[in-house]
């Protein structure tokens, strides 16, 4: 293999398993080490620059870190890395002072952001510091877009809620609530140098054509519509026996609503099998340990009404079959058909996208499904003035992938507005510093833990389940915190490498606990990977592959897969080959400055 | 102090054929220089136990005194050890050894440990054959006292401190050919490929087994003049073959013009392959010719020097019992007043 290229940020920040799998590139382990040293507030804004909620995501993030941590694959779980934001939300002090200044003279233009969820709400926070003036348009009466209409209270308080979006709103943002935009012509005829479009998936899917579905109206409700109503209090209560439909988290939450609301007898019922549901195992743990079953493999067939009122649904039971190529069918199982009683339905089987108020006339164009086409980089659309972000431009996702794409946009944006290319993105910032201190002294704290994972203690269901707004988890207080912070393995204090000092003493090999380095002569990827001190078991994790060593021509190789940061290499490496350097990874935003600003 | 080893290891470690990962091999973390050669043999006799799934607690370490002697500290850690006094470890030795015929002993020990203090000792285990592998972390000083000259610096290496040393070394290899050694190898802590094989070999060796490994004190004898540097080693060091270890019950598949096969007591098997020209590890003039003729060429011989797979260990010789003292009964050991009457009769 070629020596690896280390000066490519790339590199180093995909060892950081947790940071590289954020969409917003979180330095989690950054923060993690704060929390650690009780420094609560600056771990809040290590989060807050990289993903503007902190106090909503320690809650509610999809954490795609967590299934990326290295822990998990040495240990039985990775460490809790999205609770342990709440840690530093929960305990942080005034953070007034370090939000950024807004300049007092503006840059001169105008920027109109349709939608207030986090998507915009990112893109707010990130050009209002450079001047440009914002204005923000939702039809909901506060900020804060599904964040707020959908998850629900018990899972995110509203006091959380309102405190990060009024951080944003209060950059002098002008805000324009209760406002619908009916024509995106009449938005761009207004004059702004930049439209960003963050709209959502708003629209739920229906079961229109299920027969039955006309006569027991009433007390069918789309999922999303329901909760939306449920926030904002229009509805306040729930039949006592609830069919919810569909398996992924709106599904979920559309149970767990429903038991708070009078649901007694609340059944979630899903075609696919319980392994395949979309929702995220921790979801379907709360909803079942909140008395829900979840059925699955069942395929709904009708509704049931009598008299014009509605009396549950039947199903027909199926199994899942799949084709060489791994393609699932659900075939019916021929056993008679099943009937669950219900009061209400709620139907929560997926968000689509709606965009009527948007002429086709405007240079932006749809595809066949239609989506407007948006460049997955720039976030641009074929309107060059047009940007899309969050789940209006590819599709819903979640709160973090919108952070991530609003700061993308908003990138583009200023490049835009500043007659850049779009496609020349600036360069991350990155960091790199020694953690030597002495023999034996790192400056980052390189025991290993042996811990395991620490659970989130519970409210009470009775408490719970008779007040939707009582938050279901407590979060860990700050002993819990600090020790489920220990676990983390500080993978982004990197093992650099430097050929020229190495004497090929083998120090590094016999010491490392995890078998992580080989000296070896040289060969291809694959070649080398049959080769290493223990079995390569992640062809995606990296190999760190030295130039030639002077005195046996052979290189050193390190599979990055299961190092655990712990530091004996470089311990015991006479000559410091080897040396513990903390690497940090800022993805680029608009607020460091494209260009001009720097 | 941040100097704790992890108790993670990798997941997929794999197992020997008794059910052993590596971890069951290793010992406490190393107190050792960083980079001192002496880890590195400790880590080379780890993976060989590993590998040939020897029980750790079917093999005993025992040592002298010096940074060599307590590396039994830093592996096998699930093993019997005795650390002992300065060059009297093979006196400890031979009673382990009289005592219970069964273990696999490792006897541990340095230049100083063993060319100096302990040569009194040194040459009667080898005269007597002790089943034992003798490995000597060689590093031509004593470090646990801070680097003076040991008895196997070259003449001519200079010191960290800029003194020459004025007198010949000692040469173990020559010495162990010379009083009878039946198994006679050297090898450099830097070279794990080679070592590994041949620690395995003396373990299968049914007699007393000298390895010599040049292993280079990284705090008093790495600098430059020195002949037991890294650097230096690496420039002057040859083999007298590759070495390839195959267990009992495998076959050797490959076969060259220039390789030989060594078949152990045991039934396992020595590979050796680009012999050195003129030798034959089964020839002991071949084997003392190797040695002197590289002494003078400069270079520093390495591998296997020397081999008579069937040997007559000590035990053999005096033809004692075959069982461990400490599982003979007490019919056995005590016999009765008819034996001891037979045995004084003898004697008149
Ligand atoms: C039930 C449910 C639970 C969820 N739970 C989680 C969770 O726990 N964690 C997580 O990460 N994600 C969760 N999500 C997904 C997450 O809420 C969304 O992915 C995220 O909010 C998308 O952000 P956004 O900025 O793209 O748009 P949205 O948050 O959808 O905001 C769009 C805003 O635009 C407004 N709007 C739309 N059209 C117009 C118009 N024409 N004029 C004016 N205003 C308009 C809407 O009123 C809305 O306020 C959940 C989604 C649902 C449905
Ligand atoms: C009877 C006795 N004499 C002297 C010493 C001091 N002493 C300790 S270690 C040592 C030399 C060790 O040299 P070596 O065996 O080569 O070990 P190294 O430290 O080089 O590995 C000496 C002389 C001692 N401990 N005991
Ligand atoms: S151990 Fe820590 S730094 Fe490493 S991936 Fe997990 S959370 Fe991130
Ligand atoms: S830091 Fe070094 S010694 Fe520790 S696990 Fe990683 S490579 Fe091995
Ligand atoms: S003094 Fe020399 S022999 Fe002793 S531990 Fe240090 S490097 Fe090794
Ligand atoms: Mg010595």
């Amino acid at each position: 293999m070629e020596p690896t290229n280390v000066h490519d940020p790339e590199y180093y920040h995909k060892v950081v398993d947790c940071q590289y799998a954020c969409p917003a590139h979180t330095p989690v382990p950054e923060y993690i080490r704060l929390i650690a040293a009780e420094k609560y507030t600056e771990a809040y804004m290590v989060n807050w620059e990289s993903n503007v909620f902190p106090g909503v995501l320690g809650r509610t993030c999809d954490r795609p870190c967590e299934p990326a941590c290295r822990r998990g694959r040495v240990d039985e779980e990775p460490v809790a890395i999205c609770r342990l934001k709440r840690v530093a939300a929960d305990n942080k002090g005034d953070i007034t002072h370090l939000l950024p200044k807004i300049p007092t003279k503006g840059n001169g233009k105008r920027i109109a952001l349709i939608g207030a969820g986090p998507a915009s709400l990112t893109v707010a926070r990130d050009l209002a510091p450079l001047g440009y003036e914002i204005h923000v348009f939702d039809e909901q009466i506060k900020g804060g877009g599904m964040m707020r209409s959908q998850i629900p209270s018990f899972r995110l308080p509203e006091s959380v809620l309102d405190e990060e979006v009024n951080n944003i709103l209060n950059l002098g943002i002008h805000q324009h609530f209760k406002t619908y935009v009916s024509s995106l012509k009449s938005v761009i005829n207004d004059g702004y140098d930049a439209v960003f479009i963050g709209t959502g998936a708003p629209r739920g899917r229906d079961l229109t054509n299920l027969p039955g579905r006309a006569e027991g109206g009433a007390n069918i409700h789309v999922g999303i519509e329901w909760l939306a109503s449920v926030a904002f209090e229009h509805t306040k209560s729930i039949g006592k026996k609830v069919i919810v439909l569909g398996g992924g988290n709106t599904a979920m939450d559309c149970c767990r609503t429903s038991r708070r609301l009078g649901g007694e007898d609340v059944k979630v019922v899903v075609r696919s099998p319980y392994s395949e549901m979309k929702a995220s195992p921790w979801e379907k743990e709360d909803a079942q340990h909140e008395d829900i079953p979840i059925l699955d493999n069942h395929v709904p067939v009708s509704f049931v009404s009598e008299n014009g009122k509605l009396k549950g649904m039947t199903f027909e039971k199926v199994h899942a079959v799949y084709d060489e190529k791994g393609k699932r069918s659900l075939v019916p199982t021929g056993e008679p058909h099943v009937f669950i009683e219900a009061d209400d339905v709620l139907v929560a089987i997926g968000q689509e996208n709606y965009f009527p108020w948007i002429e086709r006339d405007l240079g932006i164009e749809f595809d066949k499904w239609d989506m407007p086409k948006v460049d997955s980089t720039t976030f641009q659309s074929t309107n060059p003035k047009v940007f899309f972000g969050g789940d209006a431009a590819l599709g819903p996702k979640n709160v973090i992938t919108a952070v991530a794409q609003g700061h993308s946009a908003a990138v583009s944006i200023d490049l835009y507005c500043q007659g850049k290319p779009l496609d020349v993105r600036p360069d991350p910032m990155t960091n790199l510093v020694s953690q030597k201190m002495g023999i034996h002294e790192w400056s980052y704290d390189s025991i290993v833990a042996n811990d395991d994972r620490y659970v989130v203690p519970q409210a009470e269901k009775k408490v719970t389940l008779i007040d939707r707004k009582k938050e279901v988890e407590l979060g860990f207080d700050k002993n819990v915190g600090f020790k489920e912070a220990q676990r983390c393995l500080n993978c982004d204090v990197q093992t650099v490498f430097t050929e020229n000092r190495c004497i090929e003493c083998d120090a590094c090999m016999d010491i490392c606990p995890t078998d992580c380095i080989t000296f070896t002569v040289n060969g291809t990827e694959e070649d080398l990977r049959t080769r290493l001190k223990a079995p390569s078991l992640h062809l995606d994790q990296s190999l760190l592959v030295s130039n030639t060593l002077a005195a046996t021509g052979r290189v050193m190789v390190k599979d990055e897969d299961v190092c655990l940061h712990c530091g004996l290499c470089a311990e015991r490496c006479p000559t410091s080959a080897w040396d513990m350097q903390k690497f940090f990874y800022n993805t680029t935003k608009a607020h460091h400055g494209c260009g001009s600003h720097a | 102090m941040t100097y704790v080893r992890p108790t993670f290891r990798h997941p997929d470690l794999p197992k020997n054929k008794i059910n052993f990962t590596k971890k069951d091999y290793e010992g406490a973390l190393s107190t050792l220089c960083a980079g001192c050669g002496h880890d590195s043999i400790s880590g080379a006799i780890a993976q060989a136990c590993f590998e040939l799934s020897v029980e750790p607690h079917r093999i005993a370490k025992l040592s002298g005194i010096g940074c060599s002697s307590k590396t039994p500290a830093y592996f096998l850690g699930n093993s019997h050890g005795f650390n002992s006094v300065h060059g009297r470890m093979p006196s400890v030795a031979t009673g382990a050894y009289l005592a219970n015929r069964d273990l696999v002993y490792f006897g541990v020990s340095g230049d100083g440990d063993s060319a100096s203090i302990g040569m009194g000792q040194f040459v009667h285990a080898i005269r007597r054959n002790l089943n034992m592998v003798y490995v000597v972390m060689n590093n031509g000083c004593y470090g646990l006292t801070k680097g003076q000259d040991s008895a196997t610096a070259d003449n001519g290496s200079k010191s960290k401190a800029g003194s020459t040393n004025l007198f010949n070394a000692i040469d173990l290899v020559g010495l162990g050919l010379e009083l009878g050694a039946t198994f006679v190898a050297r090898s450099f802590s830097g070279d794990k490929t080679q070592l590994i094989p041949l620690i395995k070999a003396a373990i299968s060796h049914p007699g007393f087994a000298l390895i010599d490994v040049i292993s280079p004190c990284v705090t008093f004898n790495n600098n430059v003049g020195s002949t037991k540097s890294y650097d230096y080693v690496r420039e002057h060091i040859e083999a007298t073959s590759t070495v390839d270890f195959v267990p009992v019950m495998e076959e050797i598949t490959a076969s060259y013009d220039d390789a030989k096969e060594v078949t152990l007591h045991d039934g396992s098997a020595l590979h050796l392959q680009k012999l050195h020209q003129g030798w034959n590890p089964e020839d002991k003039l071949s084997a003392m010719n190797a040695i002197q003729t590289s002494k003078e060429k400069g270079e520093i011989l390495t591998g296997l020097i020397y081999i008579e797979p069937n040997t007559n260990a000590l035990h053999d010789v005096l033809q004692t019992t075959k069982t461990p003292l400490n599982t003979l009964k007490e019919d056995l050991l005590c016999p009765g007043i008819d034996a001891l009457e037979a045995l004084n009769q003898s004697l008149r």
